[in-house]
């Protein structure tokens, strides 16, 4: 189980890194929600428990030897929050953005030289 | 009322820096009327600000408080500590999203009044204030990122072309800091099984594996390299950071990069004090190259805004380097310079602001003449760009003493030479404001703006030369801008008095600073205050 979610972490945090390489802006916030989800990997494979085991921790209801780190999945939900909700900005952002530069190309998208102009 | 019952009060409401401005942004959501907004924000700010200096009263006379949100004993709940250096910073926040606050009455325009400026301005002070009572790490990465989405909306606040370009990267590297320090916060549960910071403390002492620490501890300073603007990692705030209205500038001048201080100087003494050592080299490059660049950058400038963004850069290496030290007087000395620039950065950044306001452009090419116009601006100015250079008797005078004595006094003197150096520098950019703004005569209007362009630098000499010779003297000492609005003018007199005071009667400040850096490098203390005093019996 930890093996295959090393290898699942390791999968997505190489293909958001060459996402985040990209220039179109699509791709860079595909890129970005991946990256958040390999993150979410990762802290559930720090889960303290047997991944396996997979009894959920309700209190009085099972052995406390038996029960999977809850922790880890709290952090992972807030985690979720955070991101679905920058993420939703970001595409706005994107959006607007992309319709004044009239191009979802970063070089073209990116902030003119303030000085010299 | 006596002492002990004020703490008691004080303990159990100490979610109030955080809950105050939260009640105030939800009522300024639901509120139409611009001047009713105006009004909730300003008394929010203010109830804050009178909650923290009953605050610091408390806790620099009686020591630190906790409070364990929903009575949930400590590692298992949420903490809030308020200790000296946590109470300094709610001050200097409090003092700052005051002063923002009534200069972006008379500066910001309706329109950006309504695109829900004071709730943004609200909801990042909450962040940031919860962000310094934090006492979990986990915790400290959800108030992170409050206080960034609501920045990203102040970023945007008016919707400029400019803005919207600049947004993307500002956002995109934010959130690549965020996911690092994510990363570091899921790790470190692994490694150690908890993510209370004091429980941290103890634990991260006493782990078999040192190699494993060390990488994380990487991980965070990475993080919040990204976040405080650092050398190798600061290129998204001087493409960002002039872009929104100049009082959005002014708050995260004063706020932003301090967070990620902060941070590192919250965490890194009490949970990673031996990877400090290690790191500590690595940490003088970047601190002293990031006062380097920054200086040099904001040399190169010519538009007011972007050159004082150059400074926020270039005023981090300062407080890099008293981290790295991390010592209790060095974390003292950061703690009192972080107060100190933030007042100045933000000073400076308002009265950069009203010259853009007369003048039309944020290009310090086509100011000139302020020192008759606008004199009283001018002596605020000097004031705070000598502040910022380091000179007797200002507030920078008296933090870049402390922070020079604590870094040689481990005897690192490059680096503290470095600093000085740029000291120097720091003077020379403030000299080209002075220069260009206040002191060369006004330019003539009748220039077109193409012929500018071309020649940027010959047309200073032009101006030299006598624009009375070629243009009617009308630019010429006597003329005046229209009026200044007081609001405009109170935050900066506020900021400056503030620096100035600080300067002259530094003494009650460099105490607390100094009780603070003694709290925050001392891990038995703070784990015992957290944890309770059976924990710290099991410390070893």
């Amino acid at each position: 189980m930890s093996l295959f979610l090393a290898i699942a972490v390791g999968f997505l945090f190489a293909t958001a890194t060459y996402l985040l390489l990209r220039r179109t802006v699509v791709r860079l916030i595909i890129g970005l929600s991946l990256l958040a989800h390999a993150v979410n990997l990762l802290i559930f494979a720090m889960s303290r428990t047997d991944l396996r085991a997979g009894v959920p921790a309700f209190v009085g209801q099972v052995p406390p030897e038996a029960m999977t780190d809850p922790l880890p999945q709290a952090l992972i939900l807030t985690a979720i929050v955070i991101s679905f909700g920058i993420t939703a900005f970001l595409l706005a952002l994107a959006v607007r953005s992309g319709q004044a530069a009239q191009s979802d190309d970063m070089d073209l998208m990116s902030p003119p030289p303030p000085d010299e102009h | 009322m006596s002492d002990a019952l004020l703490r008691q009060i004080l303990s159990y409401s100490l979610a109030a820096p955080v809950i105050f401005p939260l009640l105030g942004a939800m009522a300024g959501a639901i509120t139409v009327a611009p001047r009713a907004r105006r009004v909730v924000s300003f008394t929010t700010l203010l109830l804050t600000l009178g909650y923290v200096l009953l605050l610091m009263r408390v806790v620099f006379g009686g020591g630190a408080l906790v409070l364990q949100l929903g009575n949930w004993a400590a590692p298992y709940g949420i903490s809030f500590v308020a200790d000296g250096l946590s109470v300094l910073m709610l001050l200097m926040s409090c003092v700052v999203g005051l002063a923002v606050l009534l200069y972006s009455y008379a500066d910001a325009d309706e329109e950006i009044e309504r695109f829900a400026f004071h709730p943004l301005l609200l909801v990042q002070l909450m962040g940031v204030h919860g962000a310094f009572l934090a006492g979990d790490i986990f915790n400290l990465y959800v108030w992170f990122e409050v206080l960034l989405t609501a920045s990203f909306g102040l970023l945007c606040v008016g919707s400029s072309r400019a803005q919207l370009q600049a947004g993307i990267p500002y956002l995109v590297m934010n959130l690549m800091s965020s996911t690092m320090f994510l990363i570091a916060c899921g790790l470190l549960y692994g490694l150690a099984g908890t993510l209370n910071i004091a429980q941290l403390a103890e634990r991260l002492a006493t782990l078999p594996a040192p190699g494993a620490s060390t990488v994380l501890a990487m991980l965070f300073l990475l993080g919040y390299a990204i976040k405080a603007g650092t050398f190798p990692l600061f290129s998204w705030l001087p493409v960002s950071y002039h872009t929104p209205p100049v009082a959005v500038t002014a708050l995260f001048s004063a706020l932003m990069t301090k967070v990620g201080v902060y941070a590192l100087i919250r965490i890194f003494p009490l949970v990673f004090p031996d990877d400090l050592v290690v790191l500590q080299p690595l940490i003088f490059w970047a601190a002293g190259l990031t006062m380097l660049v920054g200086v040099l950058g904001a040399l190169a400038q010519y538009n007011v805004r972007r050159l004082l963004a150059f400074h926020i850069i270039s005023q981090v290496g300062y407080l890099l380097m008293g981290f790295a030290v991390g010592t209790a007087a060095a974390i003292a000395a950061t703690a009192l310079f972080i107060v100190h620039v933030s007042l100045t950065k933000a000073a400076l950044f308002m009265i950069g602001g009203v010259a853009e306001r007369d003048f039309g452009t944020p290009d310090l090419r086509r100011m000139g003449g302020l020192v008759h116009s606008r004199p009283g601006i001018s002596v605020l100015f000097g004031l705070a760009a000598l502040a910022l250079a380091g000179i007797p008797p200002l507030s920078g005078f008296v933090a870049k003493l402390t922070i020079t004595q604590a870094t040689m006094a481990e005897g690192h003197y490059v680096i503290a030479l470095v600093g000085l150096g740029v000291s120097l520098l720091t003077l020379l950019s403030m000299l080209k404001i002075w220069n260009e703004a206040f002191w060369k005569s006004p330019p003539t209007r009748n220039i077109p703006k193409q012929h500018d362009h071309a020649h940027g630098q010959t047309h200073d000499l032009d101006d030299q030369d006598g624009p009375e010779a070629h243009s009617p003297p009308r630019h010429v000492r006597g003329h005046s801008h229209p009026r200044l609005a007081p609001l405009l003018v109170t935050p900066i007199v506020l900021l400056v008095g503030a620096t100035v005071l600080i300067g002259l009667f530094g003494e009650p400040l460099a105490r607390a600073a100094l009780q603070a850096g003694h709290e925050a490098t001392d891990v038995p203390a703070y784990v015992q205050l957290v944890l309770g005093p059976s924990a710290a019996g099991g410390l070893r």
